[in-house]
């Protein structure tokens, strides 16, 4: 069992002054897909590369089957890994790249023609993988981790560029991995794929581990289920009565994009009763429980550093001739989209409220 | 298993099937006999206008081998492309991966290349002998003659050495671009020039080319030869040592450093 487990201790990578990957320790076990989440640039893909040896930690260790990787014999056959799909010469066709590959981990030819079939690309591997799509990369990607039939599996973004066919095949065939006993660890931002893929997940932030559990406990320790509620729309003009009603009740009420209101902390009849004695019409009253993407949303976003702003266009003129003819009217000003933060339900007592803060 | 058998026959694999490591030894073949034959036809009929001292020091072997002055940039190239579409591709990273130690896999992979440089070399080395004695006419010399054997094998042996010094800097620099941006300027003109200057002379000789070129040398006081105080094998020994020290360079930032 615990010949094939990845282990981090205390795994530390500094470049200059930034610290990629701080103090993290974790185990990846074998039998499960282990999702590796964290917003951009909070050391995932540094850590890969330290499991497999091309970075040196800075300080602390990881071993791969208790060994250092530099160290292990027989290497390829034991790791396979797909970290940069890019990293390929283009001049050389994916057949032979491949051939490369197995030949340096002593794996016998024929092996080339068997992952081109699994990963479909063997109508172009004679090909220069220069002229390759994204997708077509990433198969030639997961082909090479795959080519020595490893016990532990590490792949960064496998999905990335892959279509809603190649998506699907990668998760079936993370999932039988696992099954047969593999260590797999994979890297993704697509909660949704997340959500049916791994088992087990491992969540960085700014290089900090956040988060080391199995899916169901992450989403339910993560998340408070809440209500969406609308009110009707002749009566739309009441929702912040509504918002006022539910605070003063103890519950906490957020107000969504579309005008709904999102509850937390009161439960549904509650709602429904403080609606009723307001005299407030209801549209919608749902139960709603938590995503993947919404657990891990609230998780991280306190450590994400790159955040999108809204493009203001500044200098930028509008088209005049293409202006729609019914904006020459000033209509009332839209409502504010609620910025992101605010959005997502807030954490579960005990925890402290996200700040709002301004970065540079 | 990652032996050095299997990294050997990955680099052979990855050698012969990307076009540019072809064409550049053809290169190195085609620039030393083309020009090495014209430089042999050229003295053979200007011979009459050197001076005396000229006419007694002419070594019609190095002069044979005159086009390697160009053809070992061409060399320079091949042993900086080898190791250097490693990195400006990224295959590096997968090659680590697939064998981490560091130690197998660049020796093997030198050895690959080193190996094939020197094929080529010795190649280019009897061929480009053969057709320049041919137009060199009565000026000529033959491969029985003391010391022109080994010149000519040494031409093989200096054209693996310029290679593996070549992959060594560029392990060092981890980059196609700089290394040749350093070592181009430094074999075609740099090395040549100090060579031709009074006191920078004496330094000069020992540079890997200057004292590597000892060895194809067959008269000692060749007009077109180098100085230096040392004998043909000495020559060789100095270019060795150069070729060790990028090497063991390169091998020690590749161990340490991220890749
Ligand atoms: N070679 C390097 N030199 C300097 N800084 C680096 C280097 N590699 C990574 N970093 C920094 O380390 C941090 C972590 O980067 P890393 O690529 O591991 O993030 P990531 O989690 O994989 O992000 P993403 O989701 O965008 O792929 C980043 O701030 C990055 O700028
Ligand atoms: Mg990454």
């Amino acid at each position: 069992m615990g010949l094939e487990m990845i282990e981090a201790a205390g795994l530390t990578k500094r470049y200059g002054a930034k610290t990629a990957v701080h103090d993290l320790t974790f185990e990846v076990r074998p039998g499960h897909v282990t999702g590796f989440l964290g917003p951009n640039g909070s050391g995932k893909s540094t850590t890969m590369r330290m499991i497999v040896g091309l970075d040196r930690p800075t300080s602390g260790t990881v071993t791969v089957g208790g060994r250092p990787f530099r160290q292990t014999p027989n290497a390829p056959r034991k790791v396979g890994a797909l970290l940069d799909a890019q990293a390929v010469h283009g001049g050389r066709s994916a057949r032979n790249h491949l051939l490369s590959l197995a030949q340096l981990s002593g794996i016998p030819a024929s092996r080339v023609e068997e992952v081109l079939d699994v990963v479909g690309l063997r109508d172009v591997a004679g090909k220069r993988s220069k002229g390759f799509s994204l997708g077509m990369g990433q198969r030639l990607g997961i082909a090479a981790a795959l080519l020595g039939d490893p016990q532990v599996l590490l792949f960064d973004e496998p999905v990335n560029g892959l279509d809603p066919e190649g998506i699907y095949w990668v998760r079936t065939l993370m999932k039988r991995l696992a099954a047969e006993g593999r260590t797999v660890l994979v890297s993704s931002h697509l909660m949704s794929e997340m959500a049916v893929t791994a088992d087990h997940l491992l969540v960085i932030g700014r290089g900090r581990l956040l988060a080391d559990m199995s899916v169901r406990e992450f989403i339910s320790r993560n998340s408070a289920d809440f209500a969406r509620v609308r009110v009707a729309d002749d009566a739309a003009g009441r929702t912040g009565e509504l918002a006022a009603a539910v605070a003063e009740a103890g519950g906490r009420a957020l107000k969504e994009p579309d005008g709904a209101l999102r509850v937390t902390g009161i439960d549904l009849p509650r709602i429904s009763d403080l609606a009723h004695k307001a005299d407030i019409r209801l549209w919608e009253l749902s139960p709603h429980h938590a995503s993947l993407e919404e657990a891990y949303m609230r998780l991280t976003q306190d450590v994400v550093d790159y955040r999108s702003t809204d493009d203001e266009l500044a200098g930028f003129t509008p088209p005049e001739d293409e202006a729609h003819p019914l904006d020459t009217a000033p209509g009332p000003p839209e409502v504010p989209e609620v910025p992101a933060q605010g959005w997502y339900a807030p954490p579960p007592p005990g925890q402290a409220p996200p700040q709002t803060r301004s970065r540079p | 298993m990652a032996s050095a058998a299997a990294v050997l026959q990955s680099e052979w694999t990855k050698i012969r099937t990307v076009s540019s490591t072809t064409w550049t030894l053809i290169s190195v073949f085609l620039a030393t006999v083309v020009i090495g034959g014209v430089i042999s036809a050229v003295s053979n009929s200007t011979f009459g206008d050197l001076s005396d001292v000229s006419q007694t020091t002419f070594d019609p072997t190095l002069t044979s081998f005159s086009g390697m002055v160009l053809g070992q940039l061409a060399m320079v190239v091949f042993g900086v492309l080898v190791v250097g579409s490693e990195y400006s591709s990224g295959m590096i990273r997968t090659s680590l991966a697939a064998v981490p130690r560091r130690a197998t896999f660049l020796f093997s992979k030198i050895g690959v290349a080193g190996l094939l440089a020197l094929v080529v070399g010795l190649i280019t080395g009897f061929v480009a002998f053969f057709i320049g004695q041919a137009l060199l006419g009565d000026h000529s010399t033959t491969i029985g003659e003391p010391g022109v054997l080994r010149a000519v094998i040494g031409s093989g042996l200096y054209m693996c050495l310029i290679a593996l010094f070549s992959m060594g800097i560029t392990v060092m620099l981890r980059s196609s671009m700089l290394s040749l941006g350093i070592l181009m300027p430094f074999f075609f003109l740099v090395s040549n020039i100090l060579a031709a200057v009074p006191k920078a002379k004496d330094v000069a000789h020992y540079f890997p080319d200057q004292a590597g070129q000892k060895l194809l040398q067959v008269v000692p006081d060749a007009a077109n030869g180098g100085g230096g105080s040392y004998g043909p094998w000495g020559g060789f020994g100095i270019m060795c040592a150069w070729v060790v020290a990028a090497l063991i360079g390169g091998y020690l930032v590749l161990r340490n450093r991220d890749a």
